[in-house]
């Protein structure tokens, strides 16, 4: 058993008096692709931004052991942390490049490992290659996933957090997406999936965390989840849980 | 206003009609700058504070309106009263012409337009001949009333602060009214005013005139209680130094105008004693002396003096005055079509952002007394759809047809007069005001008392019907027992069933309501889906959108569901929830 | 009007047209990183025009003990953050960021004074002993409230400018001076039209600057990042990019820009302590012609008010200012309409 790469234990995140998530606990181990899913609103997305601290909370936070309270975000991204956020977050007035780049700001890299990591990225997402003069804002919308996800991956993180990544995609492009994701496991990078497409989420993933109202109402391997006649019934309506 | 708040009012005034017979000239003098200054500083906080305007101008103002009245008066030998109404019309003038240029700037770009015409116009002043140059007007007639010439301190201060009293009896009287709404709505944006068919440009420029006819006064006074004008007193930092006064106040009260002028005209009285104590160079050093208390004001107290009084108290600018209990008839109801007739109809609407598609060819209708429900997943173009229909932003392509009418390209405010009226997702209520006024500006678009008349108080039965008919909304959402409450204690959910209040105070056709579940606990989710249910019994059609399937289900005749901008499917909700192509939208696509 | 003059009106408008291109370059700079439109530039300006003035009389440039009190409060400042965060560990650091760095060039130029050094040693000095400057009273004034509203800031970056003109008139005196030019003589145009090499020079200051910039800002990653701050926030800190540190860059390197202005214009016309004021509010016609957002066109922008200027002052040299400023309301308007704005909430001052 090794142990976790990160270590969430009863987080509480507030907006003013409304508390958005109460209770959370979840582990993440090395290597292990974890989904989180649940209805809007259901505090997925302030989750993670707590994780990256972007949001204050409070709670035990531990990434490969170390306490990251008092971390700031630049900090925790030096750490390992990354975090590719619901709306992407890109520099819309930047070429595609400068954007990947920007990626690696914070391992000062030199000349020849930036361009290496370049032709990594590149490699796996032949498309940003071919625009990558191009503005970040003038990509379309799987693009600019891609862009997110390869801004991402040129930091080389130990944890990658995704916040919807399949949001406004087509299915095709999802899948796309997706099989990268799942090949980065391959390279020791972990996984935090968050996604509202719950089918799309536990197919990719070894464990899965069902949130509803801000707590964890299910939690268990993905295949199980999958079948959970529960996690139908949040998602379509009707069903057993009818009132 | 409270009860307590009417004490402190009343001692207020007989503390300030007693002044003159307890202190000496030089203390009346400076009590006279304060009232005029402080007539300022009330323009200042119904622009910057009610309204969210900021201006750096406005001693441009108080020139204008001074230079005015002293040309008259010195040139030509007019009466000062004649000088006051030759001051007003040129403020009110200029301040329309500025208005109609700058007021449709967004963001920092309209004070940044301050900044230019006020430095302009006080450069102006000190550059024309016939206003003296540099050199300025002097010689400047005093007030008179009837045969006495009011000439020393004692005998203008009672002609100063029975204006200021009025002023601010005008300004108090018109934020609690309907106009004073629409105001007190500015800052939450265009869309918002728009939604109650108002006009955000033209409440902006009204409120915008109304300031600066304020230090118009503030100036005429200025010129014949000095007897003197120059440019200097109009500069960018006497602009400055009326903000610093509306800060210091407090920018969310009125009274921080006259608690504002006070303290800055003490501070800068006793500081032009203490700093040549300090350095020889020191008399010139209250500039940097202001300029720290701006600063620290800003960084700490950003609400002012009152924001500390109020913080115990609740004297907000337009703490319920309750209208006078005389029986007033309901404001008129407009004639609901018939059910079952053709209410609305989207035809190939299109919208596009940039290169990205939101909303692709979609078409369906409604017709009147049904509840049509819009589901899709998160991206779905849902929101885009609704502010399609709502005239919110302009379609690309495509035709919206709403009781016969053609609304393709009409605006979002004349759409929400003909009885379409809309909740939003980002609950867009105005968090300080009480949820009465919040329900009240729902009404905007049935009544008409405009700002004068408000003013003087004399919209008291109009003002009686839409009480009557806010408190009738609040009730028939469960909330009347909390109708004084400010609207933002109100938690998330229940907010965006305040927001279904105020589009059914303005008597709608068609509600078009933007996820009003989210954020409601099981039973309040409910009493909604009750409340919805006796609206269409009343006739009222209700388009919504909501991710809660449970919900939704249970309440709507149709569907429409919409996929990657498209329209999906649409029928009633067991065919719906029948549908593969659905049932894949929402788990995702089997790969 | 004929064409001798049109030509040296031009001339001349360029010439003051470059010194906003600088001083628009470095609000624009400013502003796009931090939201802050900077209002005391000008005055920093001033400053360093002064200051070379005082190394002309070989006096010591008061602007010494201006920087040093900025940076004792910034100093104090920083302290008292540590305090009530409990983390004194970190002293040694903040005092020599804050206290020693700014501290550096008023040694220099402590040690410059009346050493009959060539004149290249008094301009230098200038220019390094005003970039603490802006550095110092953003972290006094401004950082306590970086997340505000850029409404609060503008109003907060109008006080500060009261706050050091004010400052300015105790440390430097009402009185006003004017240094010795930079370059001496006058060259001829093709055409046997007459131009000062100091004319030319403040044209060719602005010409590489603006080149450098460019460099700068496309062709580095620490530029680029600037740029990111600048165009998404929180993206930059996703990707280890500190605000904080960037703004501190940006109001550096717009102290500087400050700086060489004011040695530029030191010999061109007399400089009093307030006379920046006006200078910053014209690069701020140009930065705004820019979106306060846009180099390029912003430097156009300096370019054309430069020029409206000099023919307005050949109109009417009394109200040269009020075309310059009037001149702002349709590009304003233009601007608004070019901004495609859905909706946004109004800033609000005192919540």
């Amino acid at each position: 058993m090794t142990a976790a790469l990160l270590e969430i234990g009863d987080l509480h995140v507030s907006y003013g008096r409304v508390e958005a998530v109460c209770g959370v606990s979840l582990s993440l181990a090395p290597g292990q692709i974890v989904s989180v899913i649940g209805p809007n609103g259901a505090g997925k997305t302030t989750l993670l931004a707590a994780t990256m601290g972007l949001l204050p909370s409070t709670g035990t936070l531990r990434f490969e052991g170390e306490d990251l309270r008092g971390l700031d975000v630049e900090a925790r991204v030096e750490r390992g942390l990354c975090l590719v956020p619901e709306k992407r977050e890109l520099f819309g007035d930047l070429s595609v490049q400068d954007n990947l780049q920007l990626g690696a700001y914070a391992k000062r890299l030199n000349g020849s490992t930036m361009g290496r990591r370049l032709q990594s990225v590149y490699a796996l997402f032949p498309r940003l290659a071919e625009r990558r003069s191009q503005l970040a804002r003038t990509l379309s919308g799987g693009e600019q996933q891609m862009l997110a996800l390869g801004r991402a991956l040129m930091s080389a993180p130990r944890l990658l957090m995704l916040d919807e990544p399949s949001l406004g995609l087509a299915p095709l492009i999802v899948c796309e997406i997706l099989a990268i994701v799942r090949t980065l496991r391959e390279d020791g990078v972990s996984i935090l999936l968050v996604e509202q497409n719950a089918r799309v989420a536990l197919e990719n993933s070894d464990h899965g965390y069902v949130l509803e109202s801000g707590e964890v109402a299910l939690s268990g391997a993905s295949s199980i989840l999958a079948g959970d006649a529960r996690v139908q019934a949040t998602y379509l309506g009707g069903g057993t849980d009818d009132d | 206003m409270t009860r307590f708040g009417s004490v402190v009012a009343a001692a207020i005034v007989a503390l300030l009609a007693l002044a003159p017979l307890v202190l000496g000239s030089f203390a009346v003098g400076l009590l006279n700058d304060v009232g005029i200054g402080a007539l300022v500083a009330l323009g200042l906080v119904l622009l910057t504070g009610v309204g969210g305007l900021t201006s750096f101008g406005q001693a441009a103002f108080v020139g204008i309106a001074a230079y005015a009245s002293a040309w008259l008066t010195t040139t030509h030998g007019a009466s000062p009263w004649f000088g006051l109404l030759f001051a007003l019309a040129a403020t009110g003038v200029s301040a329309c012409l500025i208005g109609m240029l700058t007021l449709r700037l967004g963001g920092h770009f309209l004070p940044l337009s301050t900044i230019a015409w006020g430095l302009s116009i006080s450069l102006l002043f000190g550059n024309i001949d016939a206003l003296g140059r540099h050199s300025g007007l002097s010689n400047i007639p005093p007030l008179h009333l009837g045969t006495m010439s009011l000439t020393t301190p004692e005998s203008v201060y009672y002609l100063i602060w029975p204006i200021f009293g009025l002023a601010y009896w005008f300004i108090h009287n018109l934020l609690n009214s309907r106009p004073g709404r629409a105001v007190r709505s500015l800052r939450g944006g265009a869309t918002l005013l728009a939604s109650v068919g108002a006009d955000a440009f033209r409440v902006r420029l009204t409120l915008f005139v109304t300031a600066a006819l304020l230090a118009g006064i503030s100036g005429w006074l200025y010129a014949h209680t000095n007897r003197f004008v120059s440019p200097s007193p109009f500069d960018l930092r006497a602009s400055i130094e009326y903000l610093l006064m509306a800060v210091a106040g407090g920018l969310g009260q009125l009274a921080g105008a006259l608690v504002g002028a006070g303290l800055v005209f003490l501070v800068k009285n006793s500081l032009q004693d203490l700093l040549p104590l300090l350095s020889q160079r020191g008399g010139q050093l209250d500039g940097v002396a202001f300029a720290i208390l701006f600063l620290v004001l800003l960084q700490h107290a950003r609400g002012g003096m009152m924001g500390f009084v109020s913080r115990r108290g609740q004297g907000r600018p337009g703490a319920p005055t309750l209208p006078a209990r005389r029986p007033v008839p309901a404001l008129l109801r407009r004639s609901l079509p018939a059910p079952g007739t053709p209410l609305l109809a989207v035809a190939g609407a299109v919208k596009h952002f940039g290169g990205l598609v939101a909303v692709n060819d979609v078409s369906f209708a409604m017709r009147a007394g049904e509840i049509v429900g819009l589901i899709g997943p998160n991206g779905a173009g849902k929101s885009t759809m609704f502010n399609l229909i709502t005239g919110t932003l302009p379609m690309s392509a495509g035709q919206v047809e709403f009781l016969g009418r053609d609304i393709s390209t009409a605006p979002q405010r004349h759409i929400a007069r003909l009885g379409m009226a809309r909740t939003f997702q980002h609950v867009k209520l105005r968090p300080k005001m009480s949820l009465l006024d919040n329900v009240a500006c729902g009404a905007y678009a049935r009544t008409r008392c405009g700002m004068l008349a408000s003013g003087l108080r004399l919209n008291r039965a109009e003002e009686q019907q839409i009480h009557d008919e806010a408190m009738r909304q609040l009730t028939r959402i469960g909330l009347a027992d909390r109708a004084h409450e400010q609207a933002g204690s109100l938690p998330l959910g229940t907010q965006r069933i305040l927001e279904i209040a105020r589009a059914l105070a303005a008597d709608p056709v068609l509600l078009v309501l933007d996820e009003p579940a989210a954020g409601l606990r099981r039973q309040e989710k409910a009493a909604l889906g009750e409340l919805l249910r006796r609206l269409r019994a009343d006739g009222i059609s209700i388009l919504i959108v909501e991710h809660d399937m449970a919900f939704v289900m249970k309440l709507v005749d149709r569907l429409v569901v919409m996929n990657f901008g498209a329209k999906l499917v649409e029928g009633p909700p067991a065919e719906v929830r029948a549908n593969r192509a659905v049932q894949s939208a929402y788990l995702g696509a089997n790969p | 009007m004929n064409w001798d003059v049109a030509l040296i009106l031009t001339v001349g408008g360029l010439a003051t047209g470059s010194v906003y291109l600088l001083a628009g370059l470095g609000l624009v700079l400013i502003f796009s990183v931090t939201r802050v439109v900077f209002v005391p530039f000008g005055d920093i300006a001033a400053f360093a025009a002064l200051s070379l003035a005082a190394f002309e009389t070989g006096t010591t440039p008061p602007t010494i003990g201006l920087v040093l009190t900025l940076a004792s409060l910034a100093v104090v400042a920083e302290l008292w953050q540590l305090m009530r965060r409990r983390e004194l560990a970190r002293m040694p650091r903040v005092l020599m960021v804050w206290g020693l760095l700014p501290a550096l060039p008023c040694l220099a130029a402590w040690w410059v004074t009346g050493r009959n050094l060539p004149a290249i040693a008094g301009i230098v000095a200038s220019i390094l002993l005003v970039v603490p400057i802006a550095p110092l009273i953003a972290r006094i004034a401004l950082r306590p409230i970086a997340d505000a509203s850029v409404l609060v800031l503008l109003i907060a970056s109008l006080a500060l400018h009261f706050l050091l003109s004010g400052l300015g008139l105790l440390f430097f005196g009402p009185e006003g001076s004017r240094t010795h030019p930079l370059v001496a003589g006058a060259t001829t145009l093709p055409g046997g039209f007459p131009v000062s090499m100091q004319v030319l020079l403040m044209i060719a200051s602005a010409i590489v600057l603006s080149g450098l910039f460019y460099l700068l800002f496309e062709r580095t990653l620490h530029g680029k990042a600037l740029r990111a701050t600048a165009i998404n926030r929180v993206g930059a800190r996703l990707v280890g990019i500190r605000p904080a540190r960037t703004a501190a860059l940006a109001y550096g390197g717009g102290s500087l820009l400050a700086g060489l202005i004011g040695v530029l214009i030191a010999p061109v016309t007399t400089i009093y302590y307030d006379s920046g004021f006006i200078i910053g509010l014209k690069a701020f016609v140009a930065a705004i012609i820019g979106g306060l957002a846009s180099y390029p066109l912003t430097a156009l922008g300096a370019l054309a008010v430069g020029l409206v200027e000099s023919f307005a002052s050949f109109w009417s040299g009394a109200l040269k200012d009020v075309f310059v400023f009037g001149t702002l309301i349709p590009v304003l308007l233009l601007r608004s309409l070019l901004a495609s704005r859905i909706e946004e909430e109004e800033e609000e001052i005192d919540e």
